[in-house]
């Protein structure tokens, strides 16, 4: 292999991929070769950086120069400027929302955006060529393998995982030692050790970046499992709306076998292991693990009751242990480095990092991994980069639609498992959503019921109805039809479908009703009864009203698709509330801003 | 693969090609590469640098470019940085000086005082 002198890496990732990241590596090889820097520059497409609203993203090493915003016709001022003459091209230089630095010469490593986060599921993440086995082995790849077959017992394995306190990173936080412990202590002559892909959480990619970004350590984590459980097959279930992920998962399957690292008699053991891949079909309920089992078994995917549990009973009708995706990302660095190290990072009871889909009303949307632990304020005002446009933040969203809304007044708490759940959200697989001032928490709730009614799967009738009734009440309300007793009806239906629905998704469905009539009951309570919504967001309580700020332009009046402006020319217009459809096209064409929503 | 040591290999062999996106402490090699550097010759210089590394297989050194620091007259230029050191400049470097600019500072740790801008000033 020849020595290059720089490393161009390239955002592959689902994100960057879509905004034409394909086209910038074509660019660069074919701008290189012009310039005859083939031989001494190197082009990588990696996994996603996480930093994903200033993509594509290119980074140039040695110096880790990073550039946001790339597009093909940029990629020639690189060439020309950065690695043919070393000078760093500015305008493309990534700037920092908060401190709005951009002279400074930035690197990843300076950016605020990575400061405080620390990588360890995504320590690879745009980093290695996924596709390339080599460069995963040389960042200390397939190492835990090696040293759990040949220096440790199944047992030690396991221990070492239980010491760490991982716990799983899909939603529970189930203990995942625990997990591996009962999956070993079934005895039967045929075990599975099951990857659950099937991340479904709206607005949460962590797991899709992972396989994208460092699809061996899934491999090489699956393995270990296999051989700390006893098991001899691995299954990976992953949605097929992922293909980027799935090519390269399939890619890192067949590399590993090529290396003898899956397949007979690994690293000279008698260990043998071998992984499938079975594509979900984007059902939600499939990530629930019974669920997840009978569609791997070819059939219709529904839970069923618990016990007998996987552990006893799983695919198959044999003993199966499920991990989620993120959660396998941690146990080679566990293997290599020890449960104490693993340990000293986050907190007594959430051990380790947990990586964070941030989504909405923020700056720097994209996926960080922070030490558990870390206070809300900093994921979402340092890392995060704080709210857009200047508005006010309301609250932040977690747990996609198991979870709940946590308000500005509890920004302070430490992201870990048992706080989240005491104020009512949750850990979940990590979807973060972030909501300002102008959402209407009755209609997030409404967004999560709808989702969740959309999903069940109509096994049980606490979930197939009772989300369906408690949806067609927020409906109700958000439409301006709200009645007196409607919030006591609400938190009526929660409680029963939580007690009684058969699954996950059942029992935390009713979550996101819960915390925002917690936290904003007072919203509810203007929907309910004056009519009104504070946030001004839903269409039926509000009402276009055109200021004495308007020169009579009669641009409004114009695009009104129903005619219900009238005014005379350069004259304060009028809207006709009877005839307002509140489409808000008329808002959109003033220039004076002189309408408002009342 | 079967042992350890297999795994190992392909280890090492890979770490050169990509040891420069590693955090850790790295001797670096800095070459001035404006358009003044370019025109007296910056770019042999580069490759001659890339090539003993590689000979030598010194996995930890980078090479990298940087832009003019308004001293045209001494293109072109090399600063070398040890770790935890003061960095050297090196000046009207040619490719064959650079052999023992690596043998002599970046392997051995003494500067070649010749060559330094010291000794021209």
């Amino acid at each position: 292999m020849d020595l290059y002198r720089a490393h161009v890496l390239v955002c592959g990732g689902t994100g960057c991929s879509s905004s034409g990241s394909a086209q910038l590596i074509e660019r660069f090889e074919e701008q290189l070769r012009e310039k005859g820097l083939e031989k001494e520059v190197k082009v990588i497409r990696t996994g996603c950086f996480g930093l994903c609203e200033a993509g594509p993203v290119v980074i140039v090493y040695p110096e880790g120069t990073f550039y946001s915003r790339v597009k093909v016709e940029d990629v020639d001022e690189i060439v020309s400027e950065h690695l043919l003459k070393g000078r760093k091209v500015q305008h493309l230089v990534y700037v920092d929302h908060k401190t709005h630095e951009s002279s400074v010469q930035k690197s990843l490593k300076e950016i605020g955006f990575y400061k405080q986060q620390q990588r360890v599921a995504l320590r690879n993440c745009g980093v290695i060529d996924p596709e390339n086995i080599d460069e995963y082995i040389a960042f200390d790849g397939y190492r835990a393998l090696a040293k759990a077959l040949t220096e440790m017992t199944p047992d030690q394995v396991i221990k070492e995982i239980l010491d760490s306190g991982l716990r799983g990173r899909g939603g529970a936080g189930f203990p995942t030692g625990k997990k591996w412990q009962f999956a070993a202590a079934s005895k039967a002559e045929h075990k599975y050790f099951v990857c659950n892909a099937d991340e479904g959480d709206p607005g949460a990619f962590m797991d899709r970046s992972l396989l994208e970004g460092d699809p061996h350590a899934i491999v090489e984590a699956m393995a270990i499992g296999g051989y700390a459980i006893g098991a001899d097959e691995g299954w990976v279930y992953v949605r097929a709306e992922y293909p980027i992920a799935v090519q390269r998962l399939q890619h890192a399957i067949d590399q590993a076998h090529e290396y003898g690292l899956l397949g007979k008699n690994i690293f000279g053991t008698d260990f043998n292991f071998d992984i499938h891949i079975r594509l979900g079909a984007g059902a939600f309920v499939c990530g629930e693990e019974t669920a997840l089992m009978a569609s791997i078994e070819g059939m219709r995917g529904e839970p069923r009751p618990k016990p007998p549990f996987p552990a006893v009973k799983g695919l198959f009708e044999s003993p199966t242990n499920i991990n989620n995706v993120e959660t396998l990302g941690n146990v080679a660095q566990i293997i290599l480095n020890g449960a104490e190290w693993f340990r000293s990072i986050g907190t007594e009871r959430s051990t380790g990092t947990k990586v964070f889909a941030l989504g909405g009303k923020i700056n720097n949307t994209g996926l960080v991994e922070i030490p558990m632990g870390t206070p809300l304020r900093t994921i979402i005002e340092d890392i995060g980069g704080g709210i857009p446009n200047g508005k006010k933040f309301k609250a932040v969203q977690t747990g996609g639609p198991s979870g709940g809304c946590i308000p500005a007044s509890l920004l302070d708490i430490p992201v870990e498992y048992d706080t989240l759940t005491s104020v009512g959200a949750m850990m979940g697989s990590g979807g973060m959503i972030v909501l300002d001032e102008d959402n209407c928490m009755v209609d997030i709730a409404r967004f999560f019921l709808d989702f969740t009614v959309d999903e069940s799967c109509g096994k049980c009738t606490p979930c197939r109805i009772g989300t369906r009734r408690m949806l067609e009440i927020l409906e109700r309300i958000v439409n301006g039809k709200g009645e007196e007793g409607d919030i006591e009806k609400l938190e009526n239906l929660a409680e029963n479908i939580k007690a009684t629905a058969l699954c996950g998704l059942g029992q935390t469905a009713p979550n996101p009703v819960l915390s925002t009539i917690k936290f904003f009951r007072d919203e509810y309570e203007a929907h309910i009864r004056e009519k009104r919504c504070p946030a001004h967001h839903c269409q039926a309580l509000l009402n276009y009203v055109i200021t004495d700020k308007c020169k009579g332009c009669t641009a409004c009046a114009r695009a009104c698709p129903v005619g219900a402006i009238s005014g005379n020319v350069k004259e304060q217009h009028k809207v006709d509330i009877q005839k307002c459809i509140k489409c808000g096209t008329c808002m959109t064409k003033c220039k004076f801003g002189a309408i408002i929503k009342d | 693969m079967k042992t350890l040591a297999d795994l190992e290999a392909i280890r090492a062999k890979t770490l050169e090609n990509i040891n420069m996106r590693k955090d850790d402490n790295a001797a670096r090699v800095v070459v001035g590469m404006a358009t003044c550097g370019i025109a007296a010759g910056a770019r042999p210089v580069m490759l001659a640098f890339m090539e003993e590394i590689q000979k030598r297989e010194l996995n930890h050194v980078t090479v990298s470019q940087t832009g003019c620091i308004g001293m045209c007259r001494y293109e072109p230029m090399v600063d070398v940085i040890m770790p935890g050191q003061e960095k050297v400049t090196y000046i009207k470097v040619k490719p064959e000086m650079v052999p023992r600019i690596v043998a002599e500072h970046i392997v051995n740790g003494r500067p070649v005082e010749e060559y330094t801008i010291g000794a021209a000033e």
